[in-house]
């Protein structure tokens, strides 16, 4: 047992009063949760503090909280670990020492971020996560009449969404999604988390709409910001964000030329450093907003207003010698890679764009440390049960009725169909959709 | 000491202020860099977004190209490290995935072999291998009286599974411990870790700006002089972007922002215009003055 102190920021509306922090002192075992220290709070202390719970075991997705700034479930962080965060980083946070002599900092919790407080640790789900779930369209929307009985599909071609499908819908990842703070509107990491469940789903006949309408919404897949926050928030390892890079991705493979010069960006990127191995930034505004400005596509108007706003930028930039060199203003004079190094880059392109092999580590899972030291290009265990992702054996669409190659798991695309339980404690595909 | 060193694409272009100063700054400490000229692009996490096994031997390229120099890579743009390092666990996790790549970067006689290889951005490296004592002792002009916020950027603060938090749990706090060793103040404000906008200023340019400006705002109403920030990617929103951010956040800002190497540098006693300081959008004469009031003689 140890002590600990919990300073929980407060809010009851009836009292007409703003929120306010209040510091519970509590009494446990270090391995017990911090939603434990709450609950003992409320039954020793003040019975009116306020937080959602049921499960106590990471299923349930209830208790979503902040703890010392971090979105997490609360029956999910032990209490002693969140204790160890709070002198580490408040107490040094506060000026290295620790306030008033005490033994250690508190534990701050807060309710989560990015929606409206009922009352103390509660937030309304309804006004941000539900609303924007609904917005995803979540439920299959299959071809023609139902079938007989159910939906057959090969295993394999469901394990790619295994990983979004284990969405537990706590909202840890709106709360700390930081496109969100600044765009209320963004769909935001758990809709978009979903609405690759269904578009990775062979069984939706969709998936082209889907795209379209996500990659052309303002406040769609472009809107995100890529900090990373929900890949840190979430209890479940779904990684929200890498879902909205799927969706990226697959919208980009269907050809798909956004209205928010995503897809544009991407390319011009992509296609930069195919040609010269480094970014050649002003060639990258240049092509993100009126590809082919030389030769074959006009730009639309919202390309065209991008890269009038991008121009005072530019102009203040030669004003104090920051873009100083006319190499750095015109596009196309910026230096390709010495030696036969440019050649490779392209090679490797060539090489690589035959395949796309996408590795899922929380499918495909992390050899262990130490696990498998083995000599580079030396023959592995793995490689005697699965078929050799060789070249020449382009990922195609086998197995699945897709043929939409950079969606797959590696694990989907060389037939395996079992992925075995994940590895090194990540948590496992499971829960419903 | 000795590092194969990839500056990045951006401290050679929009701002080469931070490749200029790096190079400054890491003679003065006695750190060789080997500059690693034929490597490419980390691909930002756009390419990844593209395809992720060009990115991922892309990146592997560049790391079997550092493990030719026999020393361990650095690099100066957290956006690079947080791209990279992305590619490394993937290639780090899975060695059938690894001889795949390696197959790839073959006819160019190159290998990426996992053991021994590490990739270190330059705080990480001043921290953990260089020492802060190390540097403290070199400070010839301690920024006493100015005060800093660091600005962290989100590629080397998350995922933290991905960067290492593991063994060095405190990465999260060394721009704040940075800061003092070289004299200053640290000045907490609300926008520290969070996202300047910039990948996607191209897409949604207000949402971006808006990040930038809020956080800019916060840090000067928390009373700071300046930033200071080891990712050049941020370094474009909150400085070169700043008046734009302004206008979005609708307030005056005029908030110097630092690289890091350039913080530094001061320190050491190199002069702003060495360190390529003029070149910013953001006035830095306010930092100028605030150090030389510091060591001015006291008025009689």
């Amino acid at each position: 047992m140890a002590e600990y102190a919990l300073k929980v920021r407060r809010f009851q509306p009836e009292s007409g009063e703003g929120p306010y922090w209040e510091t519970f002192d509590v009494d446990l075992d270090p391995t017990l949760s911090v939603l434990d220290g709450l609950l003992q709070a409320k039954d020793r202390d003040d019975g009116s503090l306020s937080v959602r719970c049921s499960c106590r075991a990471a299923i349930c997705g209830s208790c979503g909280v902040r703890i010392n700034g971090q979105s997490a479930l609360a029956c999910k962080t032990q209490i002693g670990e969140a204790m160890e965060h709070a002198n580490r980083n408040n107490g040094e946070r506060a000026g290295g020492a620790r306030t008033n002599g005490s033994q250690s900092e508190p534990i701050v919790v807060e309710p989560m971020g990015n929606m409206p407080v009922i009352k103390d640790l509660v937030t309304d789900m309804e006004a941000t996560h539900w609303k924007k779930i609904r917005r995803v369209t979540p439920w299959l929307l299959p071809e023609g009449d139902p079938p007989e009985r159910e939906y057959l599909v090969p295993p394999e071609s469901m394990i790619d969404i295994t990983q979004s499908m284990a969405c537990i819908q706590c909202g840890a990842c709106v709360s700390a999604c930081l496109s969100m703070e600044a765009d209320p509107d963004f769909i935001g990491p758990a809709a978009l988390a979903k609405a690759y469940r269904f578009v990775g789903d062979p069984r939706d006949a969709e998936t082209t709409e889907r795209l379209h309408d996500l990659a052309n919404d303002p406040h769609g897949i472009y809107d995100c910001t890529h900090c990373f926050s929900c890949i840190d928030a979430c209890p479940k390892g779904v990684a929200p964000m890498d879902q909205i890079m799927r969706l990226r991705r697959a919208a980009g493979a269907e050809g798909i030329d956004d209205a928010n010069n995503g897809h544009r960006h991407e390319d011009a990127f992509a296609s930069i450093i195919e040609k010269k191995g480094t970014l050649d930034e002003a060639e990258l505004l240049q092509e993100t907003y009126a590809p082919g400005v030389k030769g074959k596509l006009m730009p639309r108007p919202s390309a065209i207003k991008g890269l009038v706003e991008s121009i005072p930028t530019a102009v203040r930039g030669i004003g104090t010698g920051k873009m100083r060199s006319l190499p750095k203003l015109i596009p196309g004079i910026h230096p390709k890679l010495p030696g036969d190094s440019q050649e490779q880059v392209r090679r490797i392109y060539a090489h690589t764009e035959e395949h796309s092999i996408e590795l899922n580590l929380y499918i495909k899972g992390e050899e262990a440390e130490g696990d498998a030291p083995v000599e580079e290009g030396a023959a592995v265990p793995e490689r005697a049960v699965g078929p050799e992702p060789d070249e020449g054996e382009a990922p195609t669409g086998d197995t699945g009725p897709e043929a939409d190659t950079s969606k797959g798991p590696q694990g989907t695309e060389h037939g395996q169909a079992d992925p075995g339980p994940p590895e090194s404690g990540r948590p496992g595909p499971g829960g419903a959709a | 000491m000795s590092y194969a060193y990839w500056p990045g694409c951006v401290s050679r272009g929009f701002t080469t202020e931070l490749h200029g100063s790096m190079a400054l700054v890491s003679d003065r400490l006695g750190i060789e860099l080997i500059e690693l000229d034929r490597a490419n692009c980390s691909g930002a996490g756009v390419i990844a977004e593209h395809n992720q096994e060009l990115a991922d031997t892309l990146n592997a390229r560049t790391f079997a190209l550092a493990q030719k120099t026999g020393a361990p890579m650095l690099n100066i743009c957290s956006t690079c490290q947080g791209a990279q390092s992305e590619c490394q666990q993937r290639l780090d996790a899975d060695s059938e995935y690894r001889s795949h790549i390696n197959e790839t970067l073959a006819p160019e006689g190159l290998n990426y072999d996992r053991e021994g290889f590490t990739n270190k951005n330059f705080l990480w490296v001043l921290v953990e291998d260089y020492g802060l004592d190390n540097l403290e002792e070199r400070v010839q002009r301690p920024l006493s009286g100015l005060r800093v916020g660091p600005f962290y950027g989100c590629y080397i603060l998350r995922p933290r599974h991905r960067l290492g938090y593991e063994d060095h749990p405190e990465r999260d706090l060394y721009m704040d411990r940075l800061i003092e060793a070289l004299g200053g103040e640290v000045v907490q404000y609300d926008g520290a870790r969070k996202c300047c906008g910039f990948p996607v200023v191209t897409m949604a340019r207000e949402v971006s700006l808006r990040q930038a400006g809020t956080h800019l705002g916060d840090a000067l109403d928390a009373g700071a002089d300046c930033l200071v920030t080891p990712c050049p990617l941020c370094h474009l929103n909150l400085d070169m972007q700043q008046p734009e951010a302004a206008k979005v956040v609708n307030r005056e800002l005029g908030l110097p922002v630092l690289h890091l190497p350039q913080l530094i540098g001061l320190a050491l006693g190199f002069q702003p215009e060495e360190l390529g300081m003029r070149r910013h959008i953001a006035s830095t004469e306010w930092v100028e003055e605030r150090l030389s009031a510091e060591t001015a003689p006291a008025p009689a």
